[in-house]
Parts: C-alpha cells; sequence; structure tokens
C-alpha cells in the first residue's frame, strides 16, 4: 500500500470543514511535497514531520512523498495539520493499519521531537468532527479541555507522536482528556468593594449593565474611568452555558487561552487606541476574529476614545448594529459573532482639565474634541457619565456597593426584561428599536411632562430623546416599577449625552 | 407686504448699495485711512475717495438702483428695513457720524426699534469677547447675558464663536431680549456654526444656508416643533444688504453698531491686539462706558481686558455689576432679582443653596464636607434633585460635569 488518507479539519470563520490529508508514495528521486492550497507554516511541515519522524524511531521513507489536502479550494493556514500529514504517511508505508485512520480525526502540531502541540480553533474543529461524524477525535493533551465540550465524540489527548501511534495500532487505550471543569472559576473578579466614592458612575455601571446599555465615562485623566470600567464584568450576570462555550470557541478561534477549557467568566477586551479597523472588527489575509468579537458576551472598553482612529471607530458601527462581524477577503467572507457591550472613556477636552481653572482650552477646542467622536458611533452610547475626582471623606469613607449586591438587583432586572421581550426577539432594553419603546416604555403623567419640558427646553436632542426612553425603562426595571415614573425619566436625564454638547452646538 | 415690515427711504437704500457695490474697494481704502472715516463721506464723497478706476462704472449701476426692487429683495429674505429717516430707527445710533443709513431686520423688529428709547428707558449692554474664549470667559459671557436679559436689559453681541454666542445664548435662557449685529446679511446664519443660536433668536428655521423662500413674516410662528409656544425675544440686525458675505471690514464696521447700541460695553475675554478691543475703543469714542472682566495675569485670553482695566474701565463680576454701571447702584434688586432658592420646594432649595457653597457633585452633596460617605440611596436622591434643577435651568454642568448655579435663573 502506498496510499493513505486522514481525515482532519480546517477552520473556516469560527466553524470549521472537513480537510482530508492524502500521502501517496512512489518510486523516484527522494522529495516531499504537499499540495492543496497549502499557505507557508503548512508546507513548513514538511520539514518538522520528518525530524519528528526519525526522532521519535519511525522510518522516513525515501521516496517520492506527496502529500494533499483536499478539498484544494480551501486555504490552510497553520501548522495544525502536521499531525494528519505524519499519520497518513505512516499509514502509507505500512508502519499504522489504514484502517485505523477511518475511526479518528486528527490534528495537532508537531515538533521536532515528536511532541504534539496544540492549535488554536480546537473546540471548532471538534465540533466539526461531531457534525461530520466521525467516531473519534486525536488532539494534543493540551488543548482536550477544550475538545471534551463537545458530547459524543471519543476524545484521545495524546502528547507525542509515539502516544498517537500506539492508539491507532491499538497497544494503549486512549489517553482520556482532563476534567473539563472552569478555568479560573477560583480568581477572584476586581470588583465594587474597591471602589471609594465614584456613586454617580457606580449607579451608571449598574443600569448599564442592567439594560445592556453602552456607557461613555468622561472625566480627566487619574480619576479612575478605566478602574471603574474594568469593573464591570463583575455586577453582569453569569455566563450561561451556550454562551460560554461561544465564547470559549471564538477565543481558541483567536488564539487565546488555548487549552484552558471553558469560559468561565464575561472577556473584558481593552484595545490600544492605536488599533487598526481589521485589528477591532477582524480582518487578516486569513480571517482572524476582531477585538469586538473576543469582547462577544462581555465588555469592549476603549480608553481614549478620541485617540482611536476614524476607520477603526468607523467599523464599530455594523458589529453594534448586527451583533456580529462580518470579514470578506479573497472571496471568502467569515462572520464573527460580535455581541458586546462598549465602554468608552474620554477626556472631557484636549487637555482633560475642563471645568478647573487649569483648563485653557477654547469652546472651539471642545467643539472640535467632541466632534472627534460624534456621529453614528455616540448614537450607540445611552449613557454619558462625569467621572470626577472623589471627595476626600468618601475617600475615607466606605465603598458604596459591592459588585455581589449590584449583581443581584442586576439579575431581577434582566429577569423582567427576559418575560418582556420573549417575543420580540431582543434581550436587553437597550436593543429597543422605537417601535418597541412605543410599546414598552410609556411614561407616566408626570414623567411624561418632565421629559417634553426636557425637550423643549433645549436639554435634548431628537435621538437622546429615545436615548432616555431606553434608560428610563431600565431605571423603572431596576426599581421593580411595571411603569416609568418621573424618578426614572429623570434619573435617565442624568446621564444624557446631550447635556454638554446641546450647549456647545448653541 | 406691508410697510410696517419694509421700509427705507430710497436715498438710504441707494446707499447702502453703494457701500455693498464698493466693499471690495473699501477693503482696499483701509489701509491708507481709518474705517470711521471712510463710512462717514458721503456718497460722492465716498465714490471719490474709494472708488479709483472704476468710478465711472460705479456711477453707472449706481444710477441704474431700482429702489423698489431692493424692498423686494428685502422682503423676500424676510427682512424688515429701517432707515435713518425712519421714527423707528434707534437714535443712539445717530451719535456715531458714520451711523449705519439702513438696519436690516430679522425676527422682532420690536426688540431693536425699542431701543429708540432713549438709554435710562430703553437700556442695552453690548457683551463681547474672544472667539477663542476659555471655558471661563464662555461660562461668564453666559451668566452675564442671563442676568442682565433677566432683568429687562437688552443684550447686544455679534453671534461670534465664544463669548459674543455665550452672551447671547444666556440672553435667550433668561428669555430676555437680545440683538446680534451680523457683519454679513441679517437673513444669513454667520457664522455657520452658530445656525442654532441664530434660529433661536429670529425665532424661525433656516433651511440650510439659503434664506428662506417664503412667509417671511419675522414674528410668524417658528417651524420647529418644539418651538412652537416660545415667543421671538430677538433680532439680528445689518447694514448691510440680504445675503451679503462679510469682508474683513465689515467686522470692525459692525462692532461700531454693537458699541454704539450699548450704553456699556462689557468686554469678557480679549487677547491683545483683540477685535473686542477695537468695540471698546469705539465705544469709548462715542462716551459710552467700557467695563471688563478681570481674567488671570498668566492667560493670553485675558490681556486685552485687564489691560483694559488697568487703563480705568470698569471692573465687572456679575450681572450686578453691569446693572449697578448702567442703572446706578441699587438697580440690580429694584429689577425683582431673585434670591436663589426663591419658588422652589425646600427640597431642591436646600440642595441649591449646598451647590450655590461649592458642593459640586452629587457625592459631595449628600457627604457633606466633613461627615462619613453617604449611602448610595442618599446619592442618587440628590442625583436626582440636581438634574431637576438643571431641568428646571437653575443649575448647569460645565464641561467636566460640575454643577454650577446658573445666576438670575429665578
Amino acid at each position: 500500500m502506498s496510499l493513505a488518507r486522514a481525515v482532519t479539519f480546517a477552520l473556516d470563520g469560527i466553524a470549521s470543514r472537513r480537510v482530508v490529508a492524502e500521502v501517496d508514495l512512489r518510486v523516484g528521486l527522494p522529495a516531499f511535497n504537499i499540495v492543496g492550497c497549502a499557505d507557508a507554516a503548512v508546507r513548513e511541515s514538511r520539514e518538522r514531520i520528518q525530524a519528528a519522524l526519525l526522532n521519535s524511531a519511525f522510518a522516513f521513507p525515501g521516496r517520492r512523498i506527496t502529500a494533499n489536502l483536499a478539498p484544494a479550494d480551501l486555504r490552510k493556514v497553520g501548522p495544525g495539520f502536521d499531525l494528519a500529514i505524519a499519520c497518513a504517511l505512516l499509514a502509507a508505508s505500512e508502519q499504522v493499519p489504514v484502517a485505523a485512520l477511518e475511526r479518528w480525526a486528527i490534528f495537532g502540531e508537531l515538533s521536532l521531537g515528536g511532541e504534539v502541540r496544540p492549535c488554536r480553533g480546537t473546540l471548532a474543529l471538534a465540533e466539526g468532527a461531531r457534525r461530520e461524524g466521525m467516531p473519534g477525535l486525536i488532539v494534543p493533551r493540551a488543548a482536550a479541555r477544550e475538545a471534551a465540550l463537545v458530547d459524543g465524540l471519543a476524545i484521545a489527548a495524546v502528547s507525542t507522536l509515539r502516544e498517537v501511534v500506539a492508539v491507532l495500532r491499538e497497544e494503549v487505550a486512549p489517553p482520556p482528556p482532563p476534567d473539563p471543569g472552569h478555568a479560573g472559576a477560583t480568581e477572584r473578579l476586581e470588583d465594587l468593594d474597591d471602589v471609594r466614592g465614584h456613586a454617580e458612575p457606580i449607579r451608571a455601571l449598574v443600569i448599564a449593565a442592567a439594560g445592556g446599555h453602552n456607557l461613555l465615562l468622561a472625566g480627566p485623566p487619574g480619576t479612575g474611568k478605566t478602574m471603574l470600567a474594568r469593573r464591570l464584568p463583575s455586577v453582569l450576570p453569569p455566563l450561561t452555558h451556550t454562551e460560554a462555550v461561544e465564547v470559549t470557541r471564538i477565543h481558541s478561534v483567536g488564539g487565546l487561552r488555548v487549552g484552558e477549557g471553558l469560559a468561565a467568566r464575561r472577556p473584558l477586551r481593552a484595545p490600544h487606541h492605536t488599533i487598526s479597523a481589521s485589528g477591532l472588527v477582524g480582518g487578516g489575509s486569513s480571517p482572524m476574529p476582531g477585538e469586538v468579537s473576543l469582547a462577544h458576551h462581555g465588555v469592549l472598553f476603549l480608553d481614549e476614545l478620541s485617540e482611536f482612529a476614524r476607520p477603526a471607530l468607523e467599523a464599530l458601527r455594523q458589529p453594534l448594529e448586527d451583533g456580529r462581524a462580518v470579514v470578506v477577503r479573497r472571496q471568502r467572507t467569515a462572520i464573527y459573532p460580535a455581541r458586546f457591550m462598549l465602554v468608552a472613556s474620554t477626556n472631557p477636552c484636549p487637555c482633560g482639565h475642563a471645568g478647573s481653572s487649569r483648563c485653557r482650552c477654547t469652546e472651539g477646542d471642545m467643539l472640535r474634541y467632541r466632534r472627534r467622536l460624534s456621529g453614528p458611533l455616540l448614537d450607540r452610547i445611552d449613557l454619558l457619565v462625569h467621572v470626577t475626582r472623589p471627595s476626600a471623606a468618601e475617600l475615607a469613607g466606605e465603598a458604596y456597593t459591592t459588585s455581589s449586591s449590584a449583581r443581584a438587583t442586576i439579575a431581577q432586572a434582566r429577569e423582567r426584561q427576559t418575560i418582556r421581550f420573549a417575543e420580540e426577539g431582543i434581550a436587553a432594553n437597550a436593543q429597543m428599536s422605537p417601535r418597541l419603546l412605543r410599546r414598552h416604555a410609556r411614561l407616566d403623567a408626570a414623567g411624561q411632562r418632565i421629559l417634553s419640558s426636557a425637550y423643549e427646553r433645549n436639554h435634548l436632542s431628537a435621538r437622546g430623546h429615545h436615548r432616555v426612553l431606553r434608560v428610563a425603562r431600565t431605571a423603572a426595571d431596576l426599581a421593580g416599577s411595571p411603569r416609568i415614573c418621573a424618578e426614572h425619566v429623570i434619573e435617565a436625564l442624568t446621564f444624557r449625552q446631550d447635556a454638554t454638547t446641546v450647549q456647545l452646538a448653541a | 407686504m406691508n410697510d410696517a415690515t419694509t421700509a427705507g427711504c430710497d436715498a438710504c437704500l441707494r446707499r447702502t448699495h453703494l457701500i455693498a457695490l464698493l466693499a471690495g474697494r473699501i477693503e482696499h481704502e483701509r489701509h491708507r485711512r481709518r474705517l470711521p472715516e471712510i463710512l462717514a463721506l458721503p456718497d460722492e464723497g465716498l465714490l471719490g475717495a474709494v472708488a479709483g478706476r472704476e468710478v465711472a462704472a460705479v456711477r453707472q449701476r449706481i444710477a441704474r438702483f431700482d429702489a423698489p426692487a431692493a424692498r423686494r429683495a428685502c422682503d423676500a429674505a424676510g427682512l424688515a428695513a429701517i432707515c435713518r429717516h425712519d421714527v423707528r430707527y434707534p437714535a443712539r445710533l445717530l451719535d456715531a457720524p458714520d451711523a449705519p443709513a439702513i438696519l436690516h431686520v430679522a425676527g422682532d423688529p420690536r426688540v431693536l426699534t425699542a431701543l429708540v428709547e432713549p438709554m435710562e428707558a430703553a437700556p442695552a449692554v453690548a457683551i463681547v469677547g474672544a472667539r477663542r474664549a476659555t471655558g471661563y470667559g464662555v461660562e461668564v459671557a453666559r451668566a452675564l447675558g442671563r442676568g442682565v436679559a433677566a432683568a429687562g436689559v437688552t443684550v447686544v453681541s455679534g453671534m461670534a464663536f465664544g463669548v459674543d454666542a455665550a452672551a447671547q445664548d444666556g440672553a435667550l435662557e433668561a428669555g430676555g431680549p437680545t440683538v446680534a449685529v451680523l457683519a454679513g446679511g441679517a437673513d444669513v446664519p454667520y457664522p455657520a456654526s452658530k445656525r442654532r443660536l441664530y434660529e433661536r433668536i429670529v425665532g424661525r428655521r433656516v433651511a440650510g444656508q439659503r434664506p428662506p423662500a417664503k412667509d417671511p413674516s419675522p414674528t410668524a410662528a417658528p417651524a420647529g416643533a418644539s418651538a412652537g409656544a416660545r415667543q421671538v425675544t430677538g433680532c439680528a440686525v445689518s447694514e448691510m444688504p440680504p445675503g451679503f458675505e462679510p469682508f474683513r471690514w465689515s467686522f470692525p464696521a459692525r462692532n461700531r453698531i454693537i458699541a454704539a447700541l450699548g450704553g456699556l460695553t462689557v468686554v469678557v475675554e480679549a487677547a491683545e491686539r483683540s477685535g473686542s478691543l477695537i468695540t471698546a475703543e469705539l465705544a469709548a469714542g462715542l462716551g459710552r462706558a467700557v467695563a471688563a472682566v478681570p481674567g488671570q495675569v498668566t492667560a493670553p485670553q485675558a490681556a486685552g481686558t485687564n489691560a483694559l482695566l488697568a487703563d480705568g474701565a470698569a471692573l465687572v463680576r456679575d450681572a450686578r455689576d453691569v446693572l449697578d454701571h448702567l442703572l446706578g447702584p441699587g438697580a440690580f434688586e429694584a429689577a425683582g432679582a431673585a434670591v436663589p432658592g426663591a419658588g422652589l420646594e425646600p427640597r431642591l432649595c436646600a440642595v441649591l443653596e449646598a451647590v450655590a457653597s461649592g458642593l459640586d457633585t452629587a457625592g459631595r452633596l449628600a457627604g457633606g464636607p466633613s461627615r462619613d460617605a453617604a449611602s448610595a440611596e442618599e446619592v442618587r436622591r440628590v442625583g436626582l434633585a440636581l438634574t431637576e434643577l438643571e431641568l428646571l435651568g437653575r443649575l448647569r454642568r460645565d464641561p467636566g460635569g460640575r454643577y454650577i448655579v446658573v445666576p438670575g435663573a429665578a
């Protein structure tokens, strides 16, 4: 027998496609070629495979070797095909039984010494194996906890090429994967009880978390904007199992936290402001999920929002609107989920000291500074809160709240929304369209009077009007009130974005 | 269109037309003689002085001048035209030898024609200052505009970026009268970014940058839904014909109108060699009082105002100072300006007084300066009260989010 094939899987977006690694041996000058739309890392696997075979005391056939990765129209990226090609080569040279390769899907990267290394996207690849009806899967031991999240698939968690061969020859039982478990479940999240003062920003965080609203923190440098934003995940409800699997899948495809098993907490992504548009929403010659997708079901924190490049901010619009990022590269379209809460921070003016006598910015400077942010992005941000320096009394005192008590209130508010929106196809108040606002955000007479007068007195723009309604709905949900009353409207108006922008534009 | 809206005698309309025709030449002539001298010349003298080689052509064009057509143009732009021979023309402008021939008015002309009365009966204050104003300057200008207008005194300014616009915005907030003197046509919002302010002053919407095509009656109900019930309390004024695009000289020229309309000229922030100082100089030349708001001696935006103070200008700290200088001491109380907390529930009144004492965030207010930090719920209650006061117009938030008391807002 001089032809053998092994089944493996290739990443395609956050899903995977079945790929067959075929190896053919024939008489001729010794050579080793890999064909089938393979990138540089795949072609380099020739060197790794040869060294790994020899260093694991297997024979490397001195013949003309051709490896093909089919289908040939799918671009194969990365070193994860090493192990499948090596196994097919061993079968073609009759060092392992050919029939064994029908029972196992195989992937992993080889080291020169014959160790098997983990590669990204293990969960998506395992799901592909399950979907294609493969009975078993041989995965690198370091990534096996992820593969074990998929039910109905025999997993062999291997660490060396010799171990793989022993499994294929049925000399040993397939080594089981380590216990899946929650990675990092014991790690303590940053908690609101570390925060002194900042009552208003904390309240804004709670409202944002309860209604899924995007949030803008404005304040001078060093007042605690970043500290506050980092604590948002601690008040969000814990990930459901489905959400956790989605987060794990994307993070694994993105090459984060390889081998850590199921994600235990909502991600917080805080990219630096020099990030490019494709870094933010995904892209690259072989598409990779961007920060918006890595923040899926979590928080995307953009510190110093006005420092981000305009194209990067513009690119955020679609994910904010649709909850997913669509990346088109070389006639292929990859769709990455991207449902996240946006928290951004900004200085109040170019020098950062607005409102104090140190500020030397002119009205024009401030208007220009704000214009950089304005437009569609700010339209998607329901809450603006000013972060000011806490007073000495506050610094010396107790924290206003703890994350666990805030989380309990938020969970109740979320529950009310789940019931309300059961048939509307949305999850939280922040997603209410004007039509849904008319249905679900009705005000009592006093609330209506306050909102109308705020609008007429130029405290609000027309768009701001809708944002206030959404936030007022969440304030009412937090209070357990089915109706939106004056108090909730007033609270929503406290966090309105237009407070200073409308005045500046006047 | 009736005569009350549009008037202006043929001679004054022709004079306005002549100046518009010679606008480019006046720009050249400014290098040789002072602008007030040029603008004070009679028609023939002006032609001889600035027209140069174009004198024959200009003379021909002015001979073909069609006064009824000019009136129709004003009507179409929704402007009232008040000429210096009209009884409604503010006499105080005639203190200057170069007083404008015609004032074109957008908005409610009564705001302007009220100034026909002598200064004591119809007081007006010119509030001017830097376009590149600091937050402090904008804040002070807005407070002055509001306080002065709340006392019923007309706020005159140029609607420019920075101090001018802030003063007029403050006047509108108080619902008081304000006059914007523009360098270009009175039907064109200038600067364009202040279009919203212009619309609020004249009480109607402007479509894009074009003047509205129909229903030009200046007192017509405004088109904006939110402005339906609002009374028009302002007007925009220009000596130039409708649609005129300003030249460089147009700005010092309009400054002379601002200076002449105000009984007192207050400069809020001005760098050295600022246009606002020209206004102050013109005001002094007309025998009007000049006042200035002090600034930090290290701030370039305060160099001009501090220099004015050093030269003997009156010092202005708040609207009360302005009214004292304009109307005599004690006028502020007589004008019915209220104490900060008047007319409020005790709950809100207490919060307002605390803000007035310098506690500027909800956390500080709830905790007070010496006690332990208050509970979150207490802070939330205070926050609600602060927003209520803000919506009532008693408090404002500075760009850093801190609360400040709006003076004269009762």
